[in-house]
């Protein structure tokens, strides 16, 4: 960060967020843009995909949202597919609740549990010392900001360009995640076999006779806890500190 | 699910509750090493799943999502930085997209 003061007050600590949030919001917009084509393909509006996004601010959790809205699935898939798909956000969750310091107004978690986000959490967990959640506010601000609007944005112009650059701009989502699981990946062999092991999985319940007939939600929960599992009982990470945990997610 | 504004809601809802619980109700740090192990890949295993083989049918012709895929995994182990490997996975599916 080039930034390096350390304010002393809330609204210092609040215009440092907004400041800091910058670039999380340009990369929002242009990934959120890619889920507003989506969304408008699953028949959702311009306004109704701005709440979506500032609801739950959730890439790879909004994503499945829009695929499940497509499909018409039932409450129980939606709700199930969301936690499972969002479980990382729990897991940040868990590992942001030591930064708090518990003299801290208890409402402040209802407010902190909103901006949970890849981006404004691996943020917030690095200021110095406890967190001051008027921090994690400036940078939810921003980064919602160019969130919301680039969800919009997609929906209204995604009817706009032409099929080659939609067709193009629908893989950003793809890159994201890949971006976030391949990094962490380079120097562990055992995340490499379980990345690898993932999708031929899920490339065979897509293709396989009877299998593709479970839904890509579906789908998505059972390899997670199936695999997850596994991995867990093959490979414990225990040896990891939170610190090292938290610099992956 | 008939509405979209009440399945939008409803996901809301519980997106939220994933993210508050934890920050309401864990004071101390999670010890049991399965349970720890378990978080730990969850984000792994469901974006793996969720960009394959998905990331092939998101263009006009598959080979251009291979395209895109492929960019992306080189992309993402010599760069790393999110938004340059999103916008690089892009320009590869438009440029493959041309000749396809």
């Amino acid at each position: 960060m080039a930034n390096t003061h350390i304010p002393s007050t809330n609204t210092g600590w609040f215009l440092k967020g907004l400041r800091d949030g910058i670039p999380i919001c340009l990369g929002y917009f242009a990934v959120a843009f890619a889920l507003g084509i989506a969304a408008k393909d699953a028949g959702i509006g311009a306004g109704q995909a701005f709440f979506m996004s500032l609801g739950m601010m959730a890439s790879a959790g909004e994503f499945a949202a829009i695929q499940l809205i497509a499909q018409a699935s039932g409450a129980f898939e939606m709700i199930s597919t969301t936690v499972v798909v969002n479980l990382r956000y729990f897991l940040m969750s868990c590992s942001l609740s030591q930064k708090l310091d518990p003299k801290m107004p208890f409402l402040h978690r209802f407010f902190l549990a909103q901006t949970l986000t890849d981006e404004i959490y691996a943020l917030s967990v690095m200021t110095p010392g406890k967190l001051c959640p008027f921090y994690s506010y400036g940078l939810f601000v921003v980064s919602a900001a160019g969130w919301c609007c680039g969800t919009s944005a997609g929906v209204i112009m995604g009817n706009i360009l032409p099929d080659a650059i939609v067709s193009a701009l629908s893989v950003a989502l793809y890159g994201m995640f890949l971006a976030i699981i391949i990094p962490p990946a380079k120097e562990d062999r055992f995340l490499q076999g379980l990345i690898v092991c993932s999708m031929i999985m899920s490339a065979l319940m897509t293709y396989l006779p009877v299998l593709n007939r479970i839904s890509s939600g579906f789908r998505v929960i059972i390899l997670t806890l199936l695999l997850s599992s596994l991995a867990a009982f093959l490979h414990p990470v225990y040896e990891h500190t939170p610190e090292e945990t938290e610099a992956v997610l | 699910m008939k509405s979209i504004v009440s399945s939008i809601l409803l996901m809301i809802g519980t997106v939220y509750l994933v993210r508050l619980l934890p920050l309401l109700f864990l004071r101390r740090d999670i010890r049991n090493k399965w349970v720890k192990s378990f978080f730990y890949y969850v984000p792994y295993v469901t974006l793996a799943v969720m960009t394959f083989p998905a990331i092939l049918q998101a263009t006009a012709h598959p080979v251009a999502g291979l395209v895109a895929l492929i960019v992306g995994v080189l992309a993402s182990v010599f760069l790393g930085d999110m938004f340059t490997v999103a916008i690089l996975c892009c320009v590869a599916a438009y440029v493959s997209g041309l000749f396809l």
